[in-house]
């Protein structure tokens, strides 16, 4: 199993907050804009890609206990956003890569 | 043993607050941890429907031995048609909501799966009842 750590170093992810977690081992991913279908789908210790910036996702990422987020397009999360994280200790990160590319590398670092 | 939290309509940011609260809670009490998280997410998905829909609502829970009972009461427009509204994908949703990924109409299907019983009873105009409850010893 990868940490979140070694994740976000091959991607070369953008640590906003959280970075306490960074240690937490990953589990697979999910990859959805939508609060409810995440909340159905996702699965503890999953990675969550998306686009959305605000402080309900982080409410979400501790109640499904997700490994970490990940903001696509250099979205910036919103500061209350990034104070839940650490407070969390769920890392959040930015990449500038769209959600379909960061999902296939993700995709292809985890099952290897 | 009983909590009872106030949700505010429209007001995202406090959204979660009981489901966190009470996550807190069971943990301590050692309660299963996959009960724990079926309770957790039910209660959120509820809560943020007073939050997107309501006015303003009450969250009660009691805890016994033996289960775990959620009851929240809202002011607020009410649901027309439950059955409806319980379908995937049915979501009156105003555009702000949606664009913050709520929105999607999954909360009450995701209510469904993880209680083990719910009962929601609603009137126009006057607000809606949610219970649920979670069985213990299974
Ligand atoms: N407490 C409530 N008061 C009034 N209407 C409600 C309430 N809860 C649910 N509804 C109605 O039922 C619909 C479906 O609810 P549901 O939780 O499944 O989806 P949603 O809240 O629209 O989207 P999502 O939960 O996926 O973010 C809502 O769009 C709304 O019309
Ligand atoms: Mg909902």
């Amino acid at each position: 199993m990868m940490t979140i750590k070694e994740l976000s170093e091959k991607l070369n992810l953008k640590l906003s907050g959280g970075a306490e977690g960074l240690t937490n081992e990953i589990t697979g991913g999910y990859t959805s804009d939508l609060l409810s279908d995440v909340i159905g789908h996702a699965e503890q210790g999953n990675v969550w890609i998306t686009l959305q910036t605000h402080k309900n996702v982080m409410a979400i990422a501790s109640l499904k206990e997700l490994a970490c987020v990940i903001i696509v397009n250099d979205l910036e999360p919103s500061e209350d956003m990034i104070s839940q994280s650490n407070e969390e200790n769920i890392p959040v990160f930015v990449t500038s890569e769209s959600t379909f590319e960061i999902t296939g590398k993700i995709y292809n670092l985890i099952n290897k | 043993m009983e909590f009872e939290f106030i949700v505010e309509g429209g007001n995202f940011i406090k959204a979660g607050t009981a489901s966190s609260q009470l996550k807190k809670i069971l943990k301590q009490l050692n309660v299963d941890p996959k009960v724990v998280k079926r309770v957790v997410v039910a209660l959120y998905e509820a809560e943020v429907n007073i939050v997107a829909h309501a006015y303003s609502g009450v969250v009660q829970i009691t805890i016994s031995t033996e289960s775990i009972n959620i009851r929240l009461v809202d002011e607020g427009p009410g649901i027309p048609d439950i059955n409806l509204a319980m379908q995937t994908g049915y979501s009156t949703a105003s555009s702000e909501v949606r664009e913050m990924g709520f929105g999607a109409g999954m909360g009450l299907p995701n209510m469904k799966n993880n209680s083990d019983v719910l009962n929601i009873t609603s009137e126009v105009g006057k607000g809606t009842i949610v219970e649920m409850s979670f069985f213990l010893n299974q």
